[in-house]
């Protein structure tokens, strides 16, 4: 056959060359068609995309190698979101830029990244403990939904319920809401921001928007476009991202 | 008209349901092309959930060799479950593609691939719900041709009604040949309607119009005879056969599925066809004869293909990897090219008798070990003999030990129960094979721990195999049987607990052989079963037995024929089978003589493999104008290569 084997995303054998690793930050967003893509499909997405643009990603050892690629936690299912995370390793230096660019062009549409940075600090959790949500309820007037907020915030407790795959969890979606802003959409509807704690077990917008439902009706059935805008630590003025 | 996308109807649903990203697309190399920049479009249907449908090779190939043409579209669609299914049904969301969400019934063309009977259901709610009338003979100009094609299309009669047409054999030429119909027929204004199509399609006797043909029954509830109904529709319809597979390199770039699939790997066919002569397999029977892609077209289409996934694993494909003339050095040169890449390899179907250590250790390279599955499918040597796979118990032990040698902790082993003269203790031998199993196991790894797991189903005899005339099991007794052997196996105090054990209920095996042998009476049965709620029957927790009791009782009620005579009779040789007039070059007479040979009381015959022994006659290779392809080539990857060793034919 012509030509040689290039593999792609071959990493460099361990035993035979020092390995000099970048460790790279890298922020992306879940857009459209893609928000339906669960956490671990995404994640099955990078291992590809990462193949795909021939980054030289670095592997575990062990019997079953796996792609050095670790996840803060993702937006839910259906959610899309300007601000996901993941750390990646490499074993050779890469322009992280050049990493942008070979990534987009190997990800499906609608999973973009944004940002890659050289950054060593991974993902801790206490990196990330709060992000910043927008819930587009088009049609729905501003005016409407203000009063609605004002009940909520003064509540003190706002219990909510989910059924996680642990089971039905109950948590207070008030106490994780650290901020609730009313504002426009794009159109004559509404667009609510708010700012949320990461808690465990994890306060969704969904939670936040059952429990302003359960002060009132004057939102439609049917579950609105919600998007992660930012994440982050907490500064004095909002999400700070990392 | 541009169509329009029914995304944003479908959009609101998608919360509310399991799964959604299955019905969204956009993956990596889908195809989405501009609908008023081409005059031939194809709707590609495999009648199950996506996570199945969507790894299917032969949708792949179809879906790349429409979409290279230019002017031809080719998007995918697939069944949706019964969630979504109420959902749509509610809000008026048709059935769609998953490339640019199209409905269905805008297409000039909707091919089915069909790789089981169990799928059959499927097609009816794909087709209500795209707004396409269930029988052929309702449809108008407007309506999509319904074009089946894969295995289970080789005896359509059971849905010939839903069908206007089948095509038989390899797809990638033909659904060329469909096209360029198609493409006459519209540009010269649709010339006699939908039967003028059709009837174009008929004429090539490639392609089968099961509404023009006529079937008429004797008294007793035979089939009397089958004759087409007009001119210029032949008597026989032929199957078509791919030659030269080294030019036909599909998938080139597969879809890479954003969801969960059934198999994550870019998968190569290494060759096509098998003439080992098990007499149960109808892909054997129906795919031949031998055609094998060379080590290099194998070695620069994983190249590619892996360059344009991203998938971690490449599988080797066909109905038994072993078998390629060049698998070692394909095997060998593969890893030595991926050795530091973390790419595994792995070989779906393995025969017990070609298994080898060299394959164990390039399977094995890189630490990835995929699963080892064996199929010995018969207990005792009697019943193998029957079945002519001539796997005998030593070669089954050599085999496992190699591989628990190798490293293999588990092995899975599979079987089928109720096979022509099987009795009881033809399936408790495989108890036994099991123990021995376990036994060189743990001799050959030194260990307690390894495992074997024993899988087994009922037999479902199939058309165009010699088991076609064969009386299939009732379900009690393949049930019985395998309630015996499930004991026999957990007696065991010494190696009971090593031997793992699924096995599958007859009951659905029983449907499977209605809709594999059944004939045109049998439409208004899965009609009746359809209307009743049946959907995904190849899905346990979906599949009723007594559904399709009902319909069976309400479909047939007018005729002499019942649920029993379809499946648990058997055929003789003056029978006319519904299937008869399709065409798969098997010789009916060599097909009788070797079910007759498999059933001799003094022990069934053997029938060697035509790759290397004389030619015996089966009748492929003169009715069809075909040959065997096989190398070897003598060529090897990476250009580490010796001179060529062969001769190769023709390549």
């Amino acid at each position: 056959m012509g030509g040689q084997f290039s593999p792609p995303g071959a990493a460099r054998d361990a035993s035979r060359e020092p390995v000099t690793t970048q460790q790279l930050l890298v922020r992306y967003a879940k857009r459209g068609k893609m928000r339906f893509a669960s956490h671990l499909d995404v994640a099955r997405a990078f291992e590809r995309g990462v193949r795909r643009a021939g980054l030289p990603i670095a592997y575990s050892s062990g019997f079953t190698p796996h792609p050095k690629i670790s996840y803060a936690g993702g937006a839910p299912t259906g959610v899309a979101s300007e601000a996901e995370y993941l750390s990646l390793t490499l074993t050779s230096r890469t322009e992280a830029d050049a990493v942008r660019e070979r990534l987009n062009a190997a990800l499906p549409d609608g999973i973009n990244v944004i940002a890659v940075t050289e950054d060593s600090g991974g993902l801790p959790a206490s990196r990330l403990t709060a992000s910043e949500w927008q819930i587009d309820l088009p049609g729905l007037p501003p005016d409407n939904v203000v009063p609605v907020v004002h009940k909520f915030l003064a509540l003190t407790e706002a219990p909510v319920e989910r059924l996680t795959s642990k089971g039905l969890r109950r948590m207070d979606a008030r106490a994780a809401v650290v901020s609730l802003d009313v504002g426009h959409d794009t159109g004559s509807g509404t667009a609510l921001r708010m700012v949320v704690q990461h808690t465990s077990p994890a306060v969704r917008p969904d939670d936040v928007l059952n429990a302003l439902r359960d002060v009132s009706d004057v939102f439609p059935a049917g579950q609105p476009l919600m998007t992660r805008l930012a994440q982050g630590s907490l500064g004095e003025s909002g999400v700070v991202q990392p | 008209m541009p169509v329009e996308s029914v995304f944003p109807q479908l959009e609101p649903l998608l919360p509310q349901i399991r799964k959604p990203v299955q019905y969204v697309g956009g993956e990596v190399n889908a195809t989405v092309k501009a609908w008023d920049e081409t005059d031939v479009r194809w709707a590609l249907f495999y009648p199950d959930a996506y996570e199945v449908g969507q790894p299917n090779q032969g949708i792949a190939i179809l879906y790349e060799v429409l979409n290279e043409q230019p002017g031809v579209l080719a998007e995918r669609t697939y069944s949706v479950w019964p969630d979504l299914e109420a959902l749509m049904r509610a809000n008026g969301v048709p059935q769609f593609t998953v490339d640019a969400h199209r409905p269905v019934g805008a297409f000039d063309v909707l091919g089915v691939s069909f790789s089981t009977e169990l799928g059959y259901t499927n097609l009816l709610t794909a087709l209500d719900l795209a707004g396409i009338p269930l029988q052929a003979a309702d449809r108008g100009i407007t309506h999509p041709v319904v074009l089946a094609g894969g295995h289970a299309a080789f005896n359509p009669e059971p849905i010939a009604d839903f069908l206007d047409a089948v095509v038989i054999g390899d797809g990638e030429e033909a659904v060329l040949a469909v096209t360029r119909i198609v493409r006459e027929w519209k540009a010269g204004g649709c010339p006699g309607g939908r039967d003028g199509l059709l009837l174009a399609l008929a004429a090539t006797g490639g392609v089968y119009v099961p509404r023009f043909y006529d079937v008429t029954y004797l008294a007793d509830g035979r089939i009397g005879r089958v004759a087409p109904n007009r001119p210029g529709v032949p008597a026989s319809v032929r199957k078509h056969t791919l030659l030269d597979l080294d030019a036909w390199p599909y998938p080139k770039a597969p879809v890479v599925p954003v969801a969960e699939t059934v198999h994550e790997r870019y998968s190569v066919e290494i060759f096509r066809g098998c003439t080992r002569g098990c007499r149960f397999c109808q892909a054997g029977m129906i795919t031949r004869p031998v055609r094998e892609r060379s080590i290099t077209t194998v070695g620069n289409m994983v190249k590619s293909g892996l360059q344009a996934t991203g998938f971690s694993e490449v599988g080797l494909l066909s109905l038994s990897s072993a078998d390629h003339s060049e698998i070692n050095e394909i095997a060998i040169d593969l890893g030595d090219c991926y050795e530091n890449a973390n790419v595994g390899l792995s070989l779906p179907s393995t025969r017990v008798d070609a298994f080898n250590i060299t394959l164990a250790d390039e399977l094995t390279r890189n630490g990835k070990r995929s699963g080892l599955t064996f199929a010995p499918e018969g207990g005792s040597e009697r019943m193998r003999k029957v079945i002519n796979k001539m796997v005998t118990e030593e070669d089954l032990i050599r085999t496992v030990t190699t591989a628990y040698a190798s490293g293999w902790r588990q092995v899975k082993l599979y079987f089928m129960c109720g096979l022509p003269t099987e009795t009881d203790e033809d399936v408790l031998a495989v108890a036994d094979l099991a123990k021995k199993v376990i036994a060189a196991g743990r001799a050959a790894s030194g260990r307690k721990d390894i495992r074997c797991t024993v899988s087994i189903g009922g037999f479902v005899p199939k058309p165009h195999t010699p088991f076609q005339w064969a009386a299939q099991c009732p379900p009690e007794v393949v049930d019985d049987r395998l309630r015996q052997l499930g004991s026999a196996l957990r007696a065991d105090k010494q190696y009971g607990r090593s031997v793992g054990y699924r096995y599958h209920d007859g009951t659905p095996s029983l449907i499977e052989g209605l809709l594999s042998r059944g004939d045109r009476r049998v439409g208004p049965v899965i009609a009746a079963a359809w209307r009743e709620g049946a959907r995904f029957d190849g899905w346990t927790e979906h599949f009723s037995f007594e559904r399709w009791v009902a319909a069976c009782a309400q479909g047939l009620a007018d005729s002499p024929v019942d649920l029993a005579w379809y499946t648990t009779r058997e055929r003789d040789y003056g029978e006319v089978l519904p299937w008869d007039h399709l065409d798969s070059g098997l010789d009916r007479d060599w097909l009788w003589e070797d079910w007759q040979s498999s059933i001799a009381p003094d022990g069934a015959g053997e029938v060697e493999d035509c790759r290397w022994t004389p030619c015996y006659e089966c009748g492929v290779c003169p009715a069809m104008g075909t040959e065997i392809q096989t190398g070897p080539t003598g060529d090897r990857l990476d250009g580490r290569r010796l001179l060529p060793v062969l001769a190769t034919n023709g390549r």
